[in-house]
């Protein structure tokens, strides 16, 4: 015992480090987690194991989805059998797929491109290969 | 002490004693051959990821996922708990000086369930991954053997809370009375907090187990979304018992880091106060920070904040804990025997996996490492890299103390050496993976991306050191055990000074029922 000092400025120095992560962290998600008011909501259905996408005109897709660069899109979330995570791996869109629940994620493409998406909470027997890919293509065309 | 090599005895004697050493040895044999066993399973999963490519190695992905399940659940309930335990048991009535546990009987009970709560894990095989998420866990994962999973799990579980009663009551009742807690030593310290925080935390999952297996029989829907549960509400249970695991599993290691560390530097510990202080900290903390594990579940911004702080608030005593083992090591003439190695690894791996879960509760960063193999490589670096490495050298400080005999110092270092490379080349790898956005429990992953086909690979060869460690390090254990060099009981360290333990203590005094 005794040796004091030394303990505490070093549990200062951690204590403050902690502090500064933790503040940007929570000024970080704030900002995230702000959902445009024009966004345009898109359903996203996981199940054993696929992905399916419903835009908000109706149209539907299944595995492969096209957005168009330079909106905002929130992704509303269901599951039909048992928890999946949708994930965008490229565009850090990850947000579970609870069945029972509606989860919210959104984001906004700026670069066109094709980029995979996954699931990435363990579903099962097919989960390695519950794969699809979000394709970004030019507002004109 | 036991010494069983020295004066054989049958081993049906060992096996039925109710004795503190007997038990403790059974403990730590038996939790050492499920660390090989399950390390097995390891090097099938990653020898298989070598190749992208289905059956590879492993034919179909059930077959996968079942061996993932299997050496998760192993790992953590099989090797960590019980070594843990068997250390507690042979070393925390001597340090409390007391004869025995407060409850013999108990204590060879809360034993005798692991190897039966092991052999329903293994024999199940079941693919609901160490976890179990509802609903997967429920509707869809195929009986009987997620049934017997959920059985072996409750059988540890409640072996557990065995052995964490009879610890809690010989610390805290059956002490010297000339010895004041706070001048306990800290290992036992640190088993009387994991006893404590055991009995608090593991309730829970036991009551989560039960409904699940009603949910599985249709009788109920606690966690079943189509009978109007919540699968939620498991991920609560489940993790307010396995937050708080986590520091279950981790603080003997730092315990046994107290113990070997101010021997090797010769140089009495900084501060046993700071000591006892931390520990009691991450005690009451550890319960504290469940929910940053389930951050994407839809989880809301204010639950997310107070959980992150909760998280963050574990570092500050984690650090007071290296703190004094930095403080103890300082200006010491420190000898570099096996033990020391390994606890000196240890802590240089705890604090970069201590980092690690920094970025990983800091709540923007969790939705880029959540869920991928970042998390492998963080756990495992927790696993491996402080309680494998804190077990490994308590395992070669105490060989003398089991065995009468030497373990080789030149084979140790082999040992050491591969073991520090291996951890470092496969987790480091797999935290790189993780920022790359592979999914974790994944039996398969797709050539699109080279990098992910080189990092595996680079995993998978790092994964093959460490195993190389391992079975360097069992050879060790049998080798010389029996033909070692017979270890000069009073000071087998060299240390100067008495080996602490006394080890000239009688036979077990009560061999019998």
């Amino acid at each position: 015992m005794g040796h004091d000092t030394s303990e505490w400025v070093f549990v200062g120095i951690v204590i403050a480090i902690l502090i500064y992560v933790g503040v940007d962290s929570w000024n970080i998600e704030k900002l995230l987690e702000d959902i445009p008011a024009d966004a345009e909501t898109i359903k996203v259905t996981g199940q054993q194991w696929f992905w399916s996408f419903e835009h908000a005109d109706g149209t539907k897709e299944i595995s492969t989805l096209h957005l168009v660069k330079g909106h905002a899109y929130k992704f509303e979330i269901y599951a039909k059998d048992v928890m999946h995570s949708f994930n965008i791996p490229d565009w850090v869109v990850f947000q579970d797929a609870v069945p029972g629940r509606i989860n919210y994620v959104w984001f906004s493409p700026d670069q066109t491109g094709e980029f995979p998406i996954q699931c990435r909470e363990y579903c099962g027997l097919l989960h390695y290969n519950m794969r699809g890919s979000l394709v970004v293509e030019d507002g004109k065309s | 002490m036991v010494l069983e090599l020295q004066k054989p005895r049958p081993v049906w004697q060992i096996m039925f004693s109710t004795h503190h050493t007997d038990v403790g040895y059974l403990y730590t044999v038996t939790s050492l051959a499920f660390l090989f066993m399950a390390g097995v399973l390891a090097m099938i999963i990653r020898t298989h990821l070598f190749f992208p490519g289905e059956g590879v190695l492993i034919s179909d992905s059930v077959t996968s996922n079942r061996i993932f399940t299997v050496h998760g659940s192993t790992m953590l309930f099989l090797f960590a708990l019980p070594f843990a335990a068997g250390i507690g048991n042979y070393l925390v009535p001597i340090m409390v000086r007391y004869k025995d546990m407060a409850y013999p009987k108990l204590n060879a009970v809360a034993f005798w369930m692991v190897p039966v709560g092991g052999a329903l894990v293994w024999l199940g095989f079941s693919d609901t991954t160490w976890v179990a998420y509802a609903p997967y866990s429920i509707i869809r994962a195929p009986g009987p053997a997620a049934d017997m999973w959920i059985f072996g799990m409750k059988i540890l579980g409640i072996s557990s809370i065995l052995s964490s009663i009879n610890f809690i009551v010989t610390i805290l009742k059956c002490k010297h009375p000339d010895l004041p807690l706070r001048r306990v030593p800290l290992f036992a310290w640190s088993m009387l907090t994991v006893s404590l925080m055991t009995v608090v935390a593991m309730p829970t999952f036991a009551a989560a187990l039960v409904m699940m297996l009603t949910d599985r029989l249709g009788v109920s829907g606690f966690f079943n979304p189509a009978m109007g549960g919540d699968p939620i509400a498991y991920l609560h249970l489940f993790w307010f018992t396995f937050h708080p695991e986590v520091y279950i599993f981790l603080l003997p290691a730092i315990g046994m880091m107290y113990e070997i560390i101010p021997r090797f530097s010769r140089k009495p510990l900084f501060s046993q106060g700071s000591g006892v202080f931390a520990f009691v900290m991450l005690g009451l903390i550890g319960f504290a920070s469940w929910g940053h594990h389930m951050f994407s579940t839809g989880m809301d911004f204010t639950t997310k904040t107070v959980f992150m702080i909760g998280t963050l608030a574990a570092v500050p005593a984690s650090g007071m804990h290296v703190f004094n083992f930095l403080a103890t090591m300082w200006g010491a003439r420190i000898r570099f025997d096996a033990p020391m190695k390994f606890m000196v690894g240890g802590i240089a791996l705890f604090f970069s996996a201590g980092a690690g879960g920094v970025l990983n509760t800091a709540m923007p960063l969790d939705f880029i490492t959540h869920g991928t193999y970042w998390v492998v490589g963080h756990m495992h670096l927790f696993l491996t890299g402080t309680i494998a490495f804190g077990f490994v050298g308590m395992m070669y400080y105490i060989f003398p103390l089991f065995t009468g005999r030497m373990y080789s110092e030149k084979w140790a270092s082999v040992q050491f050496i591969l073991m520090m490379w291996g951890t470092v080349q496969v987790f480091f790898t797999q935290h790189i993976l993780g920022l790359e956005g592979m999914a974790r429990r994944i039996y398969d992953y797709p050539t699109d991306f080279t990098s992910w086909t080189q990092l595996n690979q680079i995993a998978t060869v790092g994964a093959w050191i460490l195993g190389a460690s391992f079975v360097i390090f069992l050879a060790q254990l049998i080798y010389y055990s029996a033909k070692g060099k017979e270890a000069n009981m009073v000071d087998p360290f060299n240390l100067g000074g008495k080996y602490y333990y006394p080890y000239q203590a009688k036979t077990p005094h009560h061999t019998g029922y």
